[in-house]
């Protein structure tokens, strides 16, 4: 039986996605030509621009797509930071919260390194939850200096939802950007209610096709552009527009937002049975984050003992799916730097898997991680005893 | 069975596992993470450190169909490889890092986390041979003489070896390129690695001479007569003739070589030939790799010191502990630190570590 526990990192197509793909990836025709082929295929992505448009509480215009969240992120951080220090040269500050994304945190110490950024990271409580006095703090000290400040909207790997709306408001005219690729049609996400300046948007994490993905940028608002090129998307973002996954894109964001509360309660209900089963058999074990507001489907485990590579790799002799945190480029497991930004020991965060379940998932894939778990956790922890 | 295949990236590992499936073992892919960075022991295509070999290693996992992931084995690899190096060569000694690698690596490190997590051995793509004969299963030499790393791999117990397999042994380098390319693998051609894996450019001297620093000391003659000043004195080798760099010219311009690395007193030795000629070779922690020899009597066969030296002919003796061999013929520059590995024919007895020669 395959069992799989990573829809944070993917998550199969919806049918409506599957379609829309298929049938606009037969269509000829260049979004930007002027003639009736070019016209129909823009008529479609402009639909599609629409409807995701709709879901995200945002106009339209305000969408821009690209080619990926890490794409999104590098755009915003990047062309904020290039943006307002061209304004103002001493305004050279970037501030993030400790346990972004990799997506947002190698631009930003990208920038560091090559472009005298200075990087504030404000620090996060052991449940996952942005310290707003620290950041209150931090931008009453600096507020001239700073370029952006970015705070993800949930965490890919504990599921905490963020004060983003607090943030908004102690940010006041700083722009605020907030990647959301893992909240978007999964809790309640609305760009202008949110009042964020900037938002990351992606379509394979929800049931849509690789390789597309958005950014939201609030009118008026200016970035220094990282691709040149033919200015396809407001002049800021360039390369032929993706047409069929766009469209793709927004069909699987339809069915997602339709069905978002169904999928929350069901999502919410299986979360707390893996929680539940797994305590059974081990009590000892620890869910990191885990408070409310939370995304429904992540479970991040601690299993005492153990290393968290060791686990996954018997877990997949077993068809079940999950997921260490990150990995160098070369595939070499890190301790996660989301635990370890939430105080946890890096003994501790070695030894923690992610389960991030999805509409997919059943009581009965769950039976099945109970039943290996005890033998899986027990020849984990023999290994880690070897020494 | 179940097994890890120990993947470098190369095609010898690569074949390996391949047949380790072919043979009916359920073959796990493992590549071992040597440097918490990557790029930090060394960068090029070359060695055991790189992204790429990372990826080679994926790749021929991928189409040898089996299950593939990363190990990261770099504290071990600094503690007991790296540092170890450094060591002894600080200590005026010669140490074979890849001797030690085997030893604290491959065969215990990742040996003993894969019993852990219920596999039974680790195959390797090593050219050595494992057989079962009289004296049970022991190791041989490779077929293909020109690769055999039975040496290498004498510093492994019995326990060791029985949970090491090497479906390499009984087939020539050449053959396995050829398979390589049969099987579809495309590191069919990626050329040998030679150097020490964590050295960048193969220049031992520099590298050592970054972490240990400049130690500026004499050489001198076996008189004690001063030469010449060296940087380091671990920077030399026994039996080293080039790059002594000596301002006083030697009696008839007889060839002089490094006799002697003295650590305490920061001092090379240098001297003729002649002097450099070693008969006697003791070695202590000694490793059996099968039954242990009877202790206290003389036994005849051969000595072999360097990777890739002859086997020299020579009457042994140990008490368990240690093993000292007396050679037929004499040996020129022979140091300290080197593995000493005793065979009978093609058999691999066992190792010691050379701590004194005369």
């Amino acid at each position: 039986m395959a069992s799989y526990f990573d829809h944070a990192a993917t998550t199969p197509m919806s049918p409506a996605a599957i379609e829309a793909l298929n049938k606009q990836i037969a269509q000829l025709g260049n979004a930007s030509s002027l003639h009736t082929q070019g016209r129909s295929v823009r008529k479609d992505v402009e639909e599609a621009r629409e409807s995701l448009a709709r879901i995200a509480g945002c106009s339209p215009s305000e969408i821009i797509f690209t080619g990926s969240g890490t794409e999104s992120n590098n755009l915003a951080i990047k062309g904020f930071f290039w943006k307002r220090r061209s304004e103002d040269p001493t305004r050279n500050v970037i501030v993030i919260s400790a346990f972004e994304h990799h997506a947002v945190l190698d631009p930003v110490e990208w920038l560091e390194e090559h472009e005298g950024a200075h990087v504030i990271q404000v620090p996060v409580s052991g449940d996952g939850v942005l310290d707003l006095e620290a950041l209150r703090d931090i931008v009453e000290k600096n507020r001239e200096r700073i370029a952006l400040i970015a705070v993800m909207h949930s965490n890919n790997e504990v599921g905490t939802i963020q004060p983003i709306q607090e943030v908004v408001e102690i940010a006041g005219d700083i722009p605020v950007h907030t990647d959301a690729v893992q909240s978007f049609t999964k809790v309640e996400f609305n760009f202008n209610d949110l009042g964020v300046t900037s938002a990351t948007l992606s379509a394979h994490k929800i049931g849509g096709p690789l390789g597309v993905s958005v950014l939201i940028l609030a009118r008026g608002i200016d970035v220094t552009p990282i691709l040149h090129g033919g200015g396809q998307e407001r002049d800021i973002r360039s390369g032929t527009l993706n047409a069929p996954a766009i469209v793709s894109f927004a069909a699987a964001a339809v069915y997602a937002n339709e069905l978002r509360e169904a999928n929350f309660t069901y999502i919410t209900e299986l979360r707390k049975y893996l929680i539940d089963s797994l305590k059974a058999v081990l009590p000892d074990i620890r869910v990191n984050g885990g408070v409310e507001p939370s995304l429904p489907g992540i479970a991040n485990i601690t299993f005492p003992g153990t290393e968290s590579d060791g686990l996954l790799l018997l877990l997949d002799a077993e068809g079940i799916a999950s997921s260490t945190g990150s990995a160098c480029s070369a595939g070499v497991p890190r301790p996660s730097h989301v635990l370890l930004a939430m105080g946890i020991s890096e003994k501790d965060a070695r030894s923690s898997l992610r389960f991030s379940l999805g509409r997919s998932n059943t009581r009965d894939e769950i039976d099945h991680l109970a039943s290996v778990i005890e033998s899986v956790v027990d020849r984990a922890r023999a290994a880690l005893a070897r020494n | 069975m179940k097994v890890i295949a120990a993947m470098s990236g190369g095609v010898d590992s690569a074949v390996a596992a391949a047949r380790a499936v072919e043979q009916g073992h359920e073959v796990v892919g493992v590549h071992l993470a040597l440097s918490s960075n990557p790029q930090k022991y060394r960068s090029g295509a070359r060695g055991c450190c790189t992204i790429e070999d990372s990826h080679d290693a994926r790749r021929a996992a991928d189409v040898i169909g089996i299950p593939f992931y990363i190990w990261d084995m770099a504290e071990e690899f600094h503690d007991g490889v790296v540092e170890n190096f450094l060591s002894e060569y600080a200590a005026g000694r010669t140490p074979n890092p890849c001797l030690r690698c085997n030893e604290k690596i491959k065969f215990a490190a990742v040996l003993d986390r894969a019993k852990a997590l219920g596999f039974d051995a680790v195959v390797t793509g090593h050219y050595a041979q494992m057989r079962e004969t009289d004296l049970g299963r022991t190791m041989h030499r490779a077929e293909d003489p020109l690769k055999d790393q039975s040496y290498v791999l004498a510093v492994l117990n019995k326990d060791q070896l029985d949970g090491a397999m090497f479906p390499l042994g009984d087939t020539h380098k050449e053959e396995v390129r050829k398979e390589a390319k049969r099987r579809g693998l495309y590191v069919a051609n990626k050329p040998d690695s030679h150097d020490i894996c964590f050295v960048p450019s193969g220049n031992n001297a520099g590298w050592l001479h970054d972490r240990l620093g400049t130690a500026t000391g004499p050489i001198v003659d076996e008189d004690g007569n001063k030469l010449g000043e060296h940087q380091g004195a671990y920077t030399y080798t026994i039996g080293q003739r080039r790059g002594l760099n000596l301002t006083v010219p030697a009696d008839g311009g007889v060839p002089r070589y490094v006799l002697k690395i003295e650590p305490v007193s920061n001092t090379v030795v240098v001297g003729t030939k002649e002097s450099l000629a070693v008969t006697s070779i003791s070695g202590e922690k000694a490793i059996w790799c099968g039954p242990i020899p009877a202790t206290g009597i003389a036994h005849r066969g051969y000595a072999q010191v360097r990777a890739h030296g002859q086997p020299l002919s020579c009457t042994y003796t140990t008490d368990g502990a240690t093993i000292s061999a007396i050679l037929d013929e004499p040996l020129f520059g022979l140091a300290t630190g080197q593995g000493l590995v005793i065979y009978d024919e093609d058999r691999v007895v066992g190792s010691a570590t050379i701590d004194a020669t005369a």
